[in-house]
């Protein structure tokens, strides 16, 4: 049971990492990229290619990928992304499916349907684990990517507080208007924020591939985990998606020790179970429901009150 | 102060009607004529626009943008193949299980409704995703192995063919009549009014929840249906293929080249998607990467659809939707 939970907490690291770029996207661009997946595959790809072909060390390769990634993640929001915005929420939706399916069987076009492992590059780090007191293993690959995230979020966290792009960026996501009028540029912080948001995703996607299998179709099923872990930890939070992907891993990790199907089950019921028990909650706040019924004191009416709950009643 | 009538019927509408009824009667006379390849094929163009018109149902018309309605298309096929195990005949298990699924649709939707935009899309994919989970614990599909509607084979294969494409026309025929019905209803007035304002149409007194609810639930039967019978004609039940998230992929094409809300522009798409299948299905994965280059253009250049740039264009619609007022006494001529 230890074992499962400690696995899970790691396992979340990569979670944070993949679902940083998408929460950044959404918070700062009001954009949702179904292709974020797909991405963080491609940037894999682009490891192994690195490694396989160019014959690069596997750390040189995710360090000469990632700037790759994110000039790519540039591109696509100066050509792709921005001309969908305006277009509600809907095209982007349809533009970065089809994205997807572009990338998906572009990958398998190029790299073929084999799927593929960086394991047998990084020497014994793929199985190699320290022993700590009380029969706990720790695996290395896994406390390499926590440390990783940490360290992914907390660099993170102090552009977005003192750095002049932080600054930018923070306004802009707050206000497009407004930033535009005290003289930031939206557009260009907005081909940041997916630069950096598609690096974060191919970084994740190497990581990805050191401790398993990725083939050219498996974006998807990582796009809904990184979806999973921004809504538990809460849309916009930046350390909310490490505490949503500790949340999700450990639930994988302990519905894997029931059954192989377990894994993604519990993640998904995790997730929907979330989200129940927000609206449940923002319903029971709305209504004066549960804090009535706890005689905790009532809270001031918010102005803002969200209309998912509002609706349908009379 | 012009007076002005409400036309509900253009002429072209009627006109359309009429077509449509003898196009109806042609292809459901079609099996006596054309050979099983042909028939097949039809079957196939029937299950796609059916997916095209319920997606765009439900996004175009309500507003709501699923990216889950692989869920009920299993959902149906799975149901069907439970029924038929329980000793019910086939094809009357076939729509009964797409019933059944949008029985299942309805807590599904008191649930999913209360989400909003990329929320609600994403959850229908997850819960799309759980129920394949729990459908492949049945030991009837035997997880990723799948299993076959055996029943079906008993039948002689020309015979199978021709009724799984009678089901597939009559569903069609059905599907599009009760949509056609629907939209021209209050419930189609209330719910493009929700996709456009839903805290002003609640203040109306439009019951938000139920009109969505309705139309959630419609979609998700029709869905289904498109899943019985491509169950009907593949025979076999992958839960990976069923319950797919390439169903969704197709939707959203269908509907964006063809013309996301409006009446005849899913129907459109399906037909392009159909012809574009058969023409290059062939190429493999470049022809699906093709796919998406032509959604992504679609999307970037004209999102209002093929059917979209004809109305702006030429201006007349097949089929109205809508309520034209005309100032009386002034009929022009269309």
């Amino acid at each position: 049971m230890l074992d499962a939970l400690i696995q899970g907490i790691l396992l979340g690291g990569y979670y944070a990492i993949l679902a940083a770029g998408l929460s950044l996207m959404f918070g700062v661009v009001r954009f949702i990229n179904l292709a974020h997946g797909d991405l963080a595959i491609l940037g894999a790809y682009l490891v192994l290619f690195a490694v396989e072909v160019l014959g690069l060390s596997p750390w040189v390769a995710v360090a000469a990928v990632l700037p790759v990634m994110a000039l790519l993640g540039w591109v696509l929001q100066a050509t792709l992304f921005a001309r969908t915005i305006k277009g509600g929420f809907l095209l982007p939706l349809l533009t970065t499916f089809g994205l997807g399916a572009v990338l998906q069987n572009g990958m398998f076009g190029l790299f073929g349907s084999d799927a593929k492992s960086l394991g047998n590059h990084i020497g014994n780090l793929s199985w190699a684990s320290w022993q700590l007191p009380f029969g706990i293993t720790l695996g290395q690959l896994p406390v390499i990517t926590f440390a990783v995230a940490v360290a992914v979020l907390g660099s993170l966290q102090l552009v977005l507080s003192f750095s002049k792009l932080g600054r930018a960026i923070r306004a802009t996501a707050s206000d497009p208007e407004a930033a535009e009028l005290s003289g930031i540029d939206a557009r260009a912080v907005h081909r940041a924020a997916a630069a950096i948001a598609t690096a974060l995703a191919g970084l994740a996607g190497a990581f990805l591939a050191m401790r398993a299998l990725i083939s050219p179709y498996a974006g998807p099923t990582q796009l809904i985990f990184a979806f999973e872990a921004v809504v538990i930890g809460g849309i916009g939070s930046l350390w909310g998606t490490l505490i949503g992907g500790i949340v999700l891993g450990v639930a994988q990790s302990f519905g894997a020790t029931i059954s192989a199907q377990g894994f993604q089950l519990a993640g998904h019921l995790v997730f929907l179970g979330v989200l129940a028990a927000r609206l449940y909650l923002a319903h029971g706040r709305n209504h004066g429901g549960w804090r009535a019924a706890l005689r905790l004191p009532r809270r001031a009416p918010s102005a803002q009150i969200p209309s998912t709950v509002t609706e349908g009643q009379p | 102060m012009i007076a002005y009538e409400i036309e509900r019927w253009t002429r072209s509408g009627k006109a359309t009607l009429v077509a449509a009824a003898a196009v109806l009667l042609v292809l459901a006379m079609l099996p006596a004529l054309a050979n099983g390849l042909l028939i097949d094929k039809l079957t196939t163009l029937f299950i796609y626009i059916l997916l095209a018109v319920m997606w765009n149902l439900l996004a175009g018309y309500a507003g709501l943008v699923s990216v889950g309605q692989q869920a009920f298309f299993g959902v149906g096929g799975y149901l069907a193949l439970r029924l038929v195990d329980a000793g019910m005949t086939p094809y009357l298990a076939l729509v009964v299980g797409a019933v059944g699924a949008g029985i299942v649709a309805i807590p599904i939707s008191s649930f999913a409704l209360r989400l909003k935009g990329g929320e609600f899309a994403i959850a229908m994919w997850v819960i799309a995703e759980a129920l394949r989970i729990v459908v492949m614990f049945d030991p009837l599909v035997q997880g990723e192995t799948g299993t076959s509607l055996l029943a079906l084979n008993a039948l002689d294969p020309d015979l199978r063919r021709n009724l799984t494409y009678w089901l597939g026309l009559g569903s069609l025929a059905l599907i599009l009549s009760v949509t056609y019905w629907l939209l021209r209803s209050r419930i189609g007035a209330a719910a493009q009014a929700i996709r456009d304002d839903e805290e002003a149409a609640a203040s109306i007194g439009i019951d938000v929840m139920r009109i969505k609810q309705i139309i959630f639930v419609l979609a998700a039967f029709g869905c289904a249906l498109a899943g019985t019978i491509w169950l009907a004609s593949a025979i076999t039940f992958l839960p990976r293929t069923n319950f797919g998230v390439q169903w969704t992929v197709f939707m959203l094409f269908m509907v964006l080249v063809g013309g996301l809300r409006t009446f005849e522009g899913p129907i459109i798409g399906a037909v392009i998607f159909f012809l574009l299948q058969t023409a290059f299905g062939g190429l493999g994965v470049w022809y699906l990467t093709g796919l998406g280059v032509i959604a992504v253009c679609f999307a970037l250049y004209l999102p209002e659809g093929l059917w979209g740039l004809w109305r702006q264009r030429i201006g007349i619609d097949l089929l109205s939707v809508g309520v034209l007022f005309r100032p009386s006494g002034d009929r022009p001529t269309p």
